[in-house]
């Protein structure tokens, strides 16, 4: 689970283009967005695609992220149940 | 009617106007077929949490409408109107590119998003949390004069006081191999690249952003009056000079009254002969000043122009770098500016002095 | 109140009908057009649905009886056939006789020709004519090709509010006496980056479309044309014209609240009705109905059915989308809703927002489901786009 978190911060700093911002900036249970990491809609939507693209699940209701983006730890734990890659 | 006057300029651009009084530290190039914008720092200017989905374009043109906004000491304004000929090209062109490479899966909304033509315009309103008038023109070389003719409208209706305008193009890698490969752009075997005279066909492509605060009142800040505009979608070479009598006549000028003019010569061998003929004819006695060959050219290079012709009217001064001819006047008050891209989308612009009568 | 700018011709192509014609038969009789897309190859062919005009490019060459060897992207091509119905309509003959302009709009211009032969480009030489056609410019430029016009001509590109600010520049050009007659409209063809920009958004519905609904589930792309001919009361009266309405009023703001998502109040939709209420010098209760901009995404419903209760209170007018109809088509809806406006004013009907069956639950706004017939004296269209931007336009019955 550790891995997979590490793995994560690095995705969302990569994918999301945080230039200003470290993995170790990012802790396991801070919120990813509103007042935590100031993340929007359309990080959401990225981080869907991230999703399907790297570990094989797919959301077809945009809504769905809004748990499972809450954290970086929820977004871990969601992934080691669902992955199909 | 109220007048129109410009208060403020923010120039991004191929050379170091970012900074500079003029062109006191502009050089030619005649070694590249595109000329790219000498980048600011951006991060002096833009929040990192808004600069990261920011494309070249969008990030210029933010830095040169803040710069334009600080120099006439406005924080906001009732409109702001942009033009840009092909737009956000560098999102456009990465959604396009991974439509087809990924054959349409694993796509992000990011660059989609980016890539409307308004983002620039938009992103400003945003960042200065402007709720006014928002407008971007996307007409090839008259994208930015139809943002300065609408902005004149809303100024001499009293519609807005202050508005800002701006024009905007970014140079992107597949665009310019396409234009390139469609002649739009010199061949390389053309190098030294010149404008003046033109020796080959197509041209040297540029890019940059050039924003105006245009308000309804002089300040101390001001450069220059905006008299009038006209836009005319096509005119053949010999009717140039009959179009460019009936606008001066129509504002109550003639050609003597133009103290100056500034020409869009791009060195393109078949469409330079539009400037040429009016040079060496009607406007051969007349002071003649060009600037691609600084700037490039691009859809909204007409704006640098405008830049270069409210710098001169501020300095009085024409540097030797963008002189055409000899001709020179004891001061410069009435400035003429004529553009126009392959015989297409042609424009008559007309700066003065700020006359602060009401 | 302000009687604004006369209108003295109108033409239009959408997936509903080919005329001004056909389109009132299909708005009278129901007649959607949301399907399955046939003329774009697309992975998505079977998971969404479009509002499609079903002619290929070359019947629509045939039907501009153009060479072989033009260069005309479909967006021009649509573009080209609304403007020269507009130009009829208005018994237009010598374009060149007046001060004439066209501003036009679009959002994605050529791009079905450059996703079409993005590598092509690079291996056939024949394909070089449409590395042209590409710009937002080019559609404008190719209409006023068509027409043989000379004067003034620009394009608006603003995404989905374009058309209408079209309309509003025209309209101003002729209040300024710049112009004395303009042809204004706005043109989009279908086109896979469209399909898949608004896929990624995930607000494309794979059903049809249903505004104001509680379960709506998003957008349905369409393509289409249309153009009005706006002339100055000088030369109507000189022409003895036929007014078939007044642009009365027009407002543009903007949200400034993101790039794309719109306002939980809808201040930027609020700003632009208030707006153009102004110019038009009516009050809320004089509006008779309401074409909203209605795409059945889930946000820009709530947004606007927001902005409408701060302007109407509790007497919102009788409100419909029409989208259900031709889809949402992008920098071109605008026009045709304007079209549709007119053709509510000239036959005192209100069109139906189809597919509606569950009120939103964040408010009690009731869409008009079906058909109603009533004297209408003015219509209020709204347009919204990305960039947070917000327009509305007003038209008014020719007396």
């Amino acid at each position: 689970m550790e891995a997979l978190q590490q793995e994560l911060k690095e995705k969302i700093i990569k994918i999301l283009n945080l230039e200003d911002i470290s993995v170790e900036d990012i802790n396991d249970n801070d919120p990813l967005f509103g007042a935590g990491l100031g993340l929007d809609s359309i990080d959401a939507l990225e981080l869907i695609v991230m999703l399907d693209k790297d570990y094989g699940i797919k959301l077809v209701d945009p809504k769905e992220g809004k748990a499972i983006f809450e954290s970086v730890a929820t977004m871990a734990k969601y992934i080691s149940e669902k992955r199909t890659k | 009617m109220r007048k129109c006057y410009i208060n403020g300029v923010g120039c991004i651009s191929a050379q170091g106007t970012f900074d500079t009084v003029f062109l006191e530290d502009s050089i030619v190039n005649d070694q590249d077929n595109v000329l790219t914008i000498q980048d600011p720092v951006y991060k002096n200017y833009i929040a990192p949490a808004a600069i990261r989905r920011m494309g070249k374009g969008v990030k210029a043109g933010i830095v040169a409408s803040a710069l334009a906004m600080q120099e006439a000491g406005v924080e906001n304004v009732d409109a702001i109107i942009t033009g840009t000929g092909m737009g956000c090209m560098e999102d456009s062109e990465k959604f396009l590119k991974a439509i087809i490479d990924n054959n349409e899966s694993f796509l992000t909304p990011t660059s989609f998003i980016q890539s409307t033509h308004n983002t620039v315009a938009a992103q400003i309103a945003l960042g200065i949390k402007c709720n006014g008038y928002n407008f971007t023109y996307v007409h090839s070389a008259v994208s930015f004069e139809s943002s300065l003719l609408d902005a004149m409208m809303q100024i001499e209706s009293g519609d807005a006081a202050t508005i800002l305008i701006g024009g905007i193009d970014e140079t992107v890698e597949y665009t310019m191999s396409l234009f390139k490969l469609a002649g739009y752009i010199k061949n390389e075997s053309d190098k030294p690249f010149k404008v003046l005279p033109a020796t080959s066909k197509g041209v040297v492509y540029g890019e940059g952003a050039t924003f105006f605060i245009v308000a309804d009142r002089p300040q101390s800040s001001s450069y220059a009056q905006v008299l009038a505009i006209e836009l005319l979608n096509s005119l053949e070479v010999h009717e140039v000079e009959i179009k460019l009598n009936h606008f001066l006549a129509a504002n109550g000028f003639q050609i003597s009254d133009i103290d100056a003019v500034v020409l869009g010569y791009n060195g393109d061998i078949e469409y330079d002969v539009y400037y040429q003929n009016i040079a060496e004819n009607c406007l051969a006695n007349t002071t003649q000043v060009y600037y691609k060959h600084l700037s490039g050219e691009y859809n909204t290079a007409s704006a640098f122009g405008l830049w270069v012709a409210a710098k001169i009217i501020r300095t009085q001064e024409i540097p030797a770098i963008i002189k055409v001819n000899r001709v020179e006047k004891e001061s410069y008050k009435t400035i003429l500016l004529y553009n126009q891209y392959k015989g297409k989308d042609h424009s008559f612009t007309l700066i003065s002095t700020c006359q602060n009568t009401e | 109140m302000n009687k604004g700018v006369a209108i003295t011709g109108m033409g239009i192509i959408s997936a509903i009908g080919n005329t001004v014609e056909e389109n009132l038969i299909s708005l009278l009789n129901n007649k959607v057009a949301i399907s399955t897309i046939d003329n774009i190859s697309t992975i998505h062919k079977d998971s969404i649905k479009v509002a499609e005009i079903k002619k290929t490019n070359q019947e629509l060459v045939n039907e501009l009886q153009l060479p072989e060897e033009n260069n005309y992207s479909r967006t021009a091509m649509l573009g080209a056939i609304a403007a020269k119905q507009a130009m009829a309509d208005a018994g237009i003959t010598d374009i060149n006789e007046y001060r004439t302009g066209i501003v036009s709009s679009t959002s994605v211009g050529g791009m079905d020709m450059t996703e079409r032969y993005y590598y092509e480009y690079f291996k056939d030489e024949s394909c070089l004519k449409y590395v042209s056609s590409h710009d937002g410019g080019a559609t404008a430029q190719t209409i006023a090709d068509e027409l043989g016009l000379k004067g003034m001509v620009t394009t608006i590109s603003t995404a989905c509010s374009s058309a209408a600010n079209a309309i509003m520049f025209g309209a101003r050009l002729i209040k300024a006496k710049k112009l004395d007659r303009v042809i204004v409209g706005g043109t989009d063809a279908l086109a896979k980056f469209t399909i898949n920009g608004f896929k990624t958004l995930m607000i494309l519905s794979d059903t049809d479309n249903t505004p104001f609904d509680n379960d709506r589930k998003g957008l349905n792309l369409g393509e289409a044309a249309a153009y009005l001919v706006l002339e100055s009361d000088e030369l109507v009266q000189k022409e003895h014209k036929r007014v078939l309405a007044y642009v009365s009023g027009y407002g543009n703001a903007n949200d400034a609240f993101h790039q794309t998502a719109s306002s939980e109040n809808g201040e930027g939709a609020f700003l632009a009705m208030q707006k153009a209420m102004k110019v038009a010098g009516l009050e809320p209760a004089q509006i008779d109905y309401i074409n909203a901009h209605g795409t059945a995404t889930p946000n820009n419903d709530l947004s606007e059915g927001r902005a409408m209760l701060r302007i109407f209170g509790k007497h919102v007018p009788d409100f419909s989308s029409t989208k259900p109809f031709t889809g949402h088509t992008l920098a071109a809806a605008a026009a045709i809703e304007a079209v549709y406006s007119i053709l509510a004013l000239q036959n005192n009907i209100v069109f139906p927002n189809l597919n509606f069956k569950t009120p939103m639950s964040e408010f009690d706004l009731v869409p008009q489901a079906v058909l109603k017939h009533k004297p209408i004296q003015h219509v209020l269209s709204n347009s919204f786009g990305f960039g947070g931007n917000c327009s509305t336009l007003i038209f008014s019955k020719s007396e």
